[in-house]
């Protein structure tokens, strides 16, 4: 059910940046490097808050008007939920390379369960590993891996 | 890591590679370390990416430098690091009392001059996992009384 998945440099380039519908893609843009600030909001107050809980998900990012981007953190933080519908999920994860992942998720159809989120972002890192292997890819070179690009492809087409 | 005498003998046939191709075109010695040391680093930032895949989030310098000793060192050389130094300040010193790598050449100080070829694509593996997970730093090596060396990290703060 995603609608656009972002992976993001640690220097807050994005390496990776895909959307569907093609024609919304600039306001996903916008949503993705907004959900960036929540990101470096979350990672920052892990660090004082829990020293335990060191999850590399963060979870639904916080809740806008059309957009959900909620990040639900393993801490039991209770999210809100919105009651506009077609709403759009966004939900951020940060590897330990400092590799940000962001999902927009259209939650029209069915809600998607945490677990189904996870399972995703664990396949995008999995993936991710992959490109980093490659020796033709320069850490810090946009990703133009055609096997990421299909399983990004696979994630986003089963939910619509 | 298969089986670790496939990448003893691929790392020796690495360092005879370079110095060999260096012979035919550039004079300089250190360009070789330097090239081993990039190979290095490369493959660090990989090997990291991978090893991290499923670790908790690191909480901070100290923390990434015993990963670095005891995760990582072992899936490579499947051993620790003997020896953890720290002057709290950004330098770390890590000691491996029988490093893999040296073990099949010399138990004492014969060789001891051709050490260091053999070490620079190791602490290129050592900063290319520092960078990758933020860090950026300088290693070097050091070898007294083979196998026995150590690796000098110099944490540079931005």
């Amino acid at each position: 059910m995603a609608v656009c998945i972002a992976v993001i440099a640690k220097e807050n380039y994005p390496l990776y940046i895909r959307s569907i519908p093609a024609e919304q893609e600039l306001k996903f843009h916008y949503t993705v490097h907004t959900s960036l600030d929540v990101v470096d909001e979350k990672v920052s107050a892990m660090g004082k808050a829990l020293v335990d809980q060191r999850e590399l998900y963060l979870g639904l990012l916080y809740p806008t008007e059309d957009y959900k981007v909620s990040l639900l953190s393993r801490l039991g933080i209770p999210c809100v939920k919105s009651m506009f519908p077609n709403q759009l999920h966004r939900y951020g994860y940060v590897t330990n390379s400092k590799v940000k992942f962001v999902m927009v998720v259209d939650s029209s159809n069915t809600a998607l369960r945490d677990n189904e989120i996870r399972s995703m972002f664990r396949k995008l890192h999995n993936s991710y590993t992959d490109v980093m292997c490659n020796p033709f890819y320069n850490p810090g070179d946009r990703i133009h891996s055609r096997a990421f690009d299909n399983m990004v492809t696979s994630m986003m087409v089963q939910v619509c | 890591m298969a089986d670790e005498a496939l990448f003893l003998l691929l790392h020796n046939e690495m360092v005879t590679g370079v110095y060999k191709s260096a012979d035919q075109g550039e004079v300089e010695n250190g360009r070789c370390i330097t090239k081993l040391e990039n190979m290095g680093f490369r493959v660090g930032q990989g090997l990291i990416e991978r090893f991290t895949k499923d670790t908790a989030r690191f909480k901070d310098e100290l923390d990434i430098m015993k990963f670095i000793c005891k995760d990582f060192w072992t899936t490579i050389f499947k051993k620790q690091i003997d020896n953890l130094r720290t002057n709290h300040q950004g330098i770390y010193v890590l000691q491996d009392n029988k490093f893999r790598l040296l073990t099949q050449m010399s138990a004492g100080k014969q060789y001891l001059d051709h050490a260091p070829k053999y070490l620079a694509f190791t602490c290129g593996l050592i900063r290319g996992g520092l960078s990758n997970l933020g860090i950026k730093s300088i290693v070097t090596a050091e070898v007294s009384a083979m196998p026995a060396c150590k690796f000098q990290v110099m944490i540079q703060k931005i």
